[in-house]
């Protein structure tokens, strides 16, 4: 049937079970949106107040749910708009389809009204990307595009479509999902590029070999990563390290991927990570790194990370192994699939010494709980024990980032989302909107601290307008703490640019917005709003007042020694 | 550090943007890129780019090779060897030339590198030669006491001697076992 590019981009979303999309309408995505009010029963589409805004909450969909997250946008700066959440996105591989338009093929080249290379400034941050000229190309992309985006390692695809394609009319038939691979662009680069749309079948010799080194090490240590979340292989990882009887250190990236409250987890790794996991990282004799690319955040100093151990790297993508870190075996798979293989095929085994040993370290930050003002862990405790287990933390990035991994045990992947690899300020009101949209019987909060919410915070918008119930539990410490902490530690105090020393009244902002707020001062006070807000049933700002000189602990300088701590 | 020469032959989609998405991973990663040439195949919808880099050692040219098997109008990519390779690189060379005496000395050169004069005018020639970078330097060097007036090359071109092509296991497990040291 003839159908304008508009309807058929529509139409292909369908094909993907697309239900909603968040967006920012623009002059040259209005044909878009004038098809998407013919759909409007069958796609939702959430405006937020910011294009950036929409790229997180798209994001934060993907994340939440596992699904591919769909973000439109106009051109020019609305596509600027989005780079910082493809960014976001592409360093966490999080599987969403940006589409934006561009104008029209007259103009294109001109240095037209709005007009911008988009596909050429998203190219180092995008799987991969799309410029579509005419309407009959479409469906083909789109279908290509949503195949990229979720195949093997997950990631962004944009695809920036010229105004002329959406309006003009060409030939739509539907296509079933599962025979998209059978026809068009998709066949031909599943032809010649099977490596990377489907994980490869995990070497049975590789597997055997780690095998052996299970069965010789005595002081085996696992690294749960952000692969075991985005590949969904929480059960596996935890028969696994069971049956190894292996600790299991968790990254920020792979918070939810094996459960906080298992007592073989030794917390976070890395800069902030526990001493229980730092340790046993140095002290291992064999080190299994499951979706985990070794990152400055982790290794901290690559060369004399894990230096008595065997390393393994288990990676969905090839070209991870070894980037950061010399490893002595790896096994390149989905690493669901690798562990089902290894589950069946290695021995109960027994390392008590070496458990002994490692858990003889804390694993979690002894924070005081004395003190006049509120604290961090006072914060985080009355979450734990107010908010139903199942609920979804979107947070910015900072020091609230920190505690909040570092404290809270997730259960489930999907249920921390964080920007771990871009650092974005800002990604987490707009991923909560996704997250809720999502779930909206599941409890959501955005936790976050003054410096980034002020970045975003514009989104309080979108919560009252769809009247999102999600809360937002603000660390006001009236400065930029992550920042001032490296400041105290490392520049002798010289508080250059941090300290912001006249907030807005954020319980009036809240107001302003049409939502609940409070300030709390106490963890008595805290506990009473968290209960209102969680019972209110609207979007809610809890604005804590915490001290400016708090810090996360413990902390290890960027390129040093795992266990060299700056503080404990 | 030490860096050593890499020639890469990479075949991609002849498609607009596809150029400047292989050579921008290389910036991306911090490599320089020594030469780079570009031309369609025996298939007009695919191209073959050979590129040459200065890596730190064979690990870190793997790791370039995987990269750019990540990009997805990449077909495939080989490393080439330069004892199982032939380079070649035609270097066109302007020299001033203003009395017969320059002209014999410089056709005379041109004949031992078996390169060859393609044109003449009353102040100059340009010679062409073929050849790899130890060859085209000498002959430039000789050219220079004439006084080079332009000069430019093509980039280097490769292929895998023997009856390998690029297209044989380029994506298996072969030339991935790199880092299996364990026994």
């Amino acid at each position: 049937m003839k159908l304008t590019g508009a309807r058929i981009l529509l139409e292909c979303l369908l094909e993907q079970d697309v239900d909603t999309v968040f967006g920012y309408p623009g002059g040259t995505i209005l044909n878009v949106y004038d098809a998407l009010y013919d759909y409007r029963d069958r796609i939702r589409h959430i405006r937020t107040a910011h294009e950036q805004g929409a790229a997180h909450a798209a994001d934060g969909y993907a994340r939440s749910t596992g699904r591919v997250g769909v973000c439109f946008a106009t051109s020019g700066p609305g596509a600027t708009n989005l780079v910082t959440g493809i960014a976001t996105a592409y360093m966490d591989s999080s599987p969403v389809v940006f589409i934006t338009c561009n104008v029209g093929e007259n103009l294109i080249g001109r240095d037209s009204f709005q007009e911008v290379d988009i596909t050429g400034i998203t190219m180092p941050i995008t799987k991969c990307n799309y410029m579509v000229r005419h309407a009959t190309d479409l469906a083909d992309i789109v279908r290509e595009a949503f195949a990229i985006a979720r195949s093997g390692r997950p990631g962004p695809v944009l695809i920036d479509i010229l105004k002329n394609a959406t309006a003009e009319e060409a030939d739509y038939y539907p296509l079933p999902l599962e025979r998209h691979h059978t026809v068009g662009r998709l066949k031909s680069l599943i032809g010649r590029a099977s490596h990377n749309m489907t994980a490869p079948e995990p070497d049975s010799e590789d597997i055997d070999t780690l095998v052996q080194l299970i069965a010789e090490s005595e002081r085996p240590l696992l690294i749960c990563g952000g692969g075991v979340v985005r590949g969904r292989a929480h059960k596996e990882l935890d028969v696994f390290a069971r049956r190894i009887d292996a600790p299991v250190a968790i990254t920020v990236m792979g918070a939810g991927g094996f459960n906080g409250r298992n007592p073989l987890t030794t917390g976070m790794i890395g800069m902030h990570g526990s001493q229980a996991s730092n340790m046993a990282v140095d002290k291992c004799d064999l080190l299994i790194a499951l979706g985990c690319r070794f990152s400055d955040r982790v290794a901290l100093s690559p060369t004399t990370f894990a230096s008595q151990a065997v390393i393994v790297q288990v990676d969905i993508d090839r070209s991870e192994i070894n980037k950061n870190v010399q490893t002595s075996h790896h096994i390149v798979g989905d690493v669901k699939r690798v562990l089902e293989l290894l589950n069946v095929r290695v021995a109960q085994k027994d390392n008590k010494p070496w458990k002994d040993y490692v858990f003889s370290f804390p694993t979690e930050t002894e924070y005081s709980l004395a003190g006049d003002s509120l604290t961090p862990k006072q914060i985080s405790d009355v979450v734990a024990r107010t908010a139903p287990w199942d609920t979804i933390v979107a947070t910015d990035v900072g020091q609230h980032q920190m505690w909040v991994t570092q404290h809270f045990h997730y259960d489930y992947p999907g249920q921390l989302l964080t920007s771990g690899g871009f650092g974005t300020m800002g990604f987490g009101l707009g991923a909560a909107i996704g997250a809720k949209v999502s779930h909206p019987d599941k409890t959501v909060l955005h936790i976050t601290g003054d410096g980034s919410f002020r970045m975003n915070c514009n989104e309080l918008a979108t919560v009252a307008y769809y009247d999102l119930p999600i809360v937002t539990i603000l660390f006001d410490n009236r400065t930029l703490g992550m920042v001032r902490q490296w400041q105290t530690l490392i520049y002798d105090g010289r508080y250059c640019e941090t300290d912001i020393a006249v907030e807005p009244d954020f319980v009036k902002l809240a107001e302003a917005y049409g939502l609940g707020g409070r300030r709390v001062n106490n963890a008595a006070d805290f506990e009473d709003a968290l209960k209102e807000a969680l019972s209110c049933g609207h979007g809610y700002v809890i604005d804590c007042v915490i001290d400016v000189d708090e810090k996360v602990r413990p902390m290890v300088n960027g390129g040093d020694h795992i266990t060299q701590f700056l503080i404990n | 550090m030490r860096k050593n020469r890499y020639t890469l032959a990479v075949l991609v989609d002849n498609e607009s943007g596809v150029l400047s998405q292989v050579s921008r991973l290389f910036s991306r990663k911090d490599y320089n890129i020594e030469s780079l040439a570009v031309g369609t195949t025996d298939s007009p919808s695919v191209s073959r780019i050979t590129i040459e880099v200065m890596a730190e050692d064979d690990a870190r040219a793997d790791l370039l090779c995987n990269q750019l098997r990540k990009l997805f109008p990449v077909h495939s990519v080989k490393l080439l060897s330069p004892d199982r390779s032939i380079r070649r690189e035609l270097v066109l060379i302007k020299v001033r030339a203003e009395n017969s005496e320059d002209r014999n000395e410089i056709i005379q050169i041109a004949n031992i590198f078996r390169a060859n004069v393609i044109d003449v005018t009353p102040g100059s020639l340009t010679v062409a030669v073929i050849g790899q970078e130890e060859k085209t330097d000498a002959i430039c060097e000789l050219l220079k006491q004439h006084g080079i007036l332009e000069l430019v090359r093509t980039g280097v071109v490769a292929l895998e001697r023997g009856a390998y092509t690029i297209d044989e296991d380029t994506k298996e497990k072969g030339e991935f076992n790199y880092g299996k040291n364990v026994r």
